[in-house]
């Protein structure tokens, strides 16, 4: 039997596509880094259906407004008004939606919320 | 300005506390650390890698106070319990909970202790003047900005404030009621809070 040494991609038939721009100044073997509001073109099967995964905060009577707008600002990179906009949303009507992507990135942004002390869930945005 | 930060020049904050005030903080902080316990690796080998390794818990907290500050990651809140999903939820939760539970305790503890050692620095200080002026680094602020917040949930689930016309209750709260003094720390930790925010924010 003949051996084969050909070295074969770790996902066979997977193509990314990188967002145009989000390489310049990236200098080879930089870990690839897809920007997150622009996610890369994927053609791998995966195991749920393509339905968006959103993070929501809920509201809990102890953090205080100031808080929660801060988190939202630090953590998101969100300006002050939308900070400001997401905590009211969590203040008058118990919940906001916060963040949405892939389900990695919503429980790493669900774990950072709890970090801070924010009560966050994950979910699939069925709607 | 007492019971209040400051914004340092340079950045940064100050606040100054009495020695009273450099003990309650100190003791809930020590408190805190006690409910949060130990690291998985405090109790095994000498093998820096076991840490690393090791799995949380997979189960909720039994503490509110510990459930409050490591909720479940999947299970919505407003959904009814047995409802369509809800056993896949508490799945996911319990899988999420064993792989970022201890990272989640460890970044906590962390915090707390944070302000331990602030305050110890502090404290020979504060013993001869009967106060003295706490100063944070910005990474430091960062650390106390947490653990009060920590601090103010655990006494907000001891004190059982669940919404907002509690908070307004408290308030209320006459004075030979035994849930006063907590009441006041909880009271004075968000005063506290509220104004070490604000340095951050300008």
């Amino acid at each position: 039997m003949q051996h084969d040494d050909r070295c074969y991609p770790l996902f066979v038939g997977v193509t990314i596509s990188v967002p145009r721009g989000s390489m310049d100044g990236v200098t080879s073997p930089a870990p690839l880094e897809t920007e997150r509001t622009e996610p890369a073109e994927e053609v791998f099967a995966v195991p749920e259906p393509d339905v968006p995964w959103v993070t929501i905060v809920h509201n809990d009577p102890v953090n205080l407004m100031s808080y929660v707008t801060y988190v939202f600002q630090t953590y998101f990179g969100y300006s002050k008004d939308k900070a400001t906009k997401l905590m009211m949303d969590v203040h008058h009507k118990g919940r906001a939606v916060v963040s949405s992507g892939s389900r990695e990135e919503m429980e790493r942004d669900v774990q950072a919320m709890h970090g801070y002390g924010l009560w966050a869930t994950l979910q699939q945005d069925r709607k | 300005m007492p019971g209040h930060f400051e914004p340092l020049p340079g950045g940064g904050a100050a606040v100054a506390l009495d020695d009273v005030e450099i003990s309650i903080i100190r003791s809930l902080a020590v408190q805190l650390l006690e409910l949060i316990g130990p690291g998985p690796a405090e109790d095994a080998s000498g093998d820096p890698l076991a840490e690393l390794f090791a799995e949380g818990p997979s189960e909720p907290p039994a503490d509110p106070v510990l459930r409050r500050l490591f909720p479940d990651a999947y299970t919505d809140p407003e959904g009814a319990p047995g409802a369509r999903g809800a056993d896949e939820q508490k799945a996911h939760s319990a899988e999420f909970r064993r792989y970022t539970e201890n990272d989640l305790r460890a970044g906590k503890r962390d915090n707390a202790l944070a302000v331990v050692r602030s305050l110890d620095a502090l404290a020979s200080e504060a013993a001869d003047e009967g106060g003295a002026v706490l100063k944070l680094s910005p990474q430091e602020s960062q650390a106390w900005l947490r653990a009060l917040n920590d601090l103010r949930l655990a006494i907000g689930s001891r004190l059982e404030i669940t919404d907002e016309d509690d908070t307004d209750l408290l308030y209320r709260l006459p004075d030979d009621d035994p849930r006063k003094p907590m009441v006041m720390a909880y009271l004075w930790l968000g005063g506290l809070q509220e104004t070490l925010v604000a340095t951050l924010m300008t």
